[in-house]
């Protein structure tokens, strides 16, 4: 079973990209995107970098819906900082003190933290202690804005990948 | 109305991609630039997605997804270069 | 199609063609490069979003054919889009861009720029 569906999370995300990409529900092509997603996963084994399994993919779904929201939430405030005058940004650089350990892990939250409210992650140290985040509009209590990180993102990533 | 609405959009994004033209122009350093061609990409698909909205046809589709992938990968490809052309590995 | 979905679609592509001109009117008006790559990458890709959801709405009512396949341009770039903005800020970080004089914590930069952990004096701020 392991040697035909190495992967199997990916043989149906494949099948469903190529679903999407033709935009047909016919037989052929849900044939033919199956066959591309069991043997590209196949032929792609050897340059696979191992990572943590996704312990609950469940908590994906309430993750997407809370960074969807704040996704929103933040594109007005950038709006109306940019539309405002100048002199009201504070920008500046934090240093977030990293929990989590693996790759995978660490590139959502960056990822997350890249496209919410005013942060931008810039920098990952070497040993994955730290992750510099640039903020356009820099609170006066420094460490509220790394809580609410730990307890929005960080959390709920560690929740998905169980560690 | 919808047509009207194809229609301010359309203007705005032209604007839009004139700013990013200034931009690319007056940049002072590279990363500036790099960043002002990733716009002007994000902005041209979605210029094409609101003429193909326009004309009702769904080719313009694969047009857009073309130019997100190369977009995506010239902008890396730009960046890697100025991160490697610079320190010495 | 009638008018109140019509109505709908035209004022979410607007919303969305306003989105994508305030992320470009950032790109050319913000002071220094950091702040300038907040604009683009949060305002473009809602804004792209916001009109590929039209577009897909547009299909289904004019047409009758259900085109979900826009939504794999919005999937590509919400992946992209952090993955290009943390290459451009780590190529301004070796370049030494210019900041904007007001920034706070510009010392963590250098030690940012080796990916070595802060200095000892602002961690210990941080953390404590």
């Amino acid at each position: 079973m392991t040697r035909i569906f190495p992967q199997p999370f990916h043989t149906l995300l494949l099948t469903a990209v190529w679903l999407l990409l033709n935009n047909s529900m016919s037989l052929g092509h849900i044939l033919l995107g199956l066959i591309l997603g069991i043997v590209i996963p196949i032929v792609c084994q050897p340059l696979r970098i191992p990572q943590p399994k996704i312990a609950k993919p469940f908590k994906l779904i309430p993750y997407v819906l809370v960074v969807l929201k704040d996704v929103i939430i933040a594109n007005i405030e950038v709006a109306i900082l940019v539309l405002g005058p100048v002199k009201r940004i504070q920008p500046g650089f934090i240093a977030y003190p990293l929990t989590l350990k693996d790759d995978l892990p660490i590139t959502l939250l960056a990822s997350t933290i890249t496209m919410t409210p005013g942060t931008c992650s810039c920098e990952l140290t070497e040993d994955k202690q730290f992750l510099y985040i640039h903020v356009l509009d820099m609170p006066a209590d420094e460490q509220s804005l790394i809580d609410y990180i730990k307890v929005h993102y960080e959390g709920r990533v560690k929740e998905i990948f169980g560690c | 109305m919808l047509d009207y609405a194809i229609l301010f959009v359309s203007g705005v994004l032209s604007i839009a991609l004139v700013m990013n033209l200034c931009r690319l122009l007056l940049g002072p350093n590279a990363p500036d630039r790099i960043l002002a061609l990733d716009t002007m990409c994000i902005n041209s698909i979605a210029l094409i997605l609101v003429y193909g909205m326009h004309s009702g046809s769904p080719l313009y589709f694969e047009a857009a997804l073309l130019i997100a992938m190369l977009g995506f990968v010239s902008s890396v490809a730009f960046a890697k270069y100025r991160l490697r052309g610079d320190i010495i590995e | 199609m009638s008018f109140g979905f019509e109505l709908a679609i035209s004022i979410l592509l607007v919303i969305g063609g306003i989105f994508i001109f305030v992320g470009s009117f950032g790109l050319l008006r913000l002071p220094d490069f950091y702040t300038r790559l907040h604009a683009p990458t949060k305002a473009t890709t809602v804004g792209l979003g916001s009109i590929l959801l039209c577009s897909m709405l547009t299909a289904y009512a004019t047409e009758g054919r259900f085109s979900i396949s826009e939504l794999l341009i919005t999937l590509f770039l919400v992946i992209t889009a952090p993955v290009v903005a943390h290459m451009l800020a780590k190529v301004a970080m070796h370049h030494k861009v210019r900041m904007f004089a007001k920034t706070k914590h510009t010392e963590l930069v250098d030690t940012a720029r080796m990916q070595q952990p802060p200095a000892s004096d602002s961690s210990s701020k941080l953390d404590s």
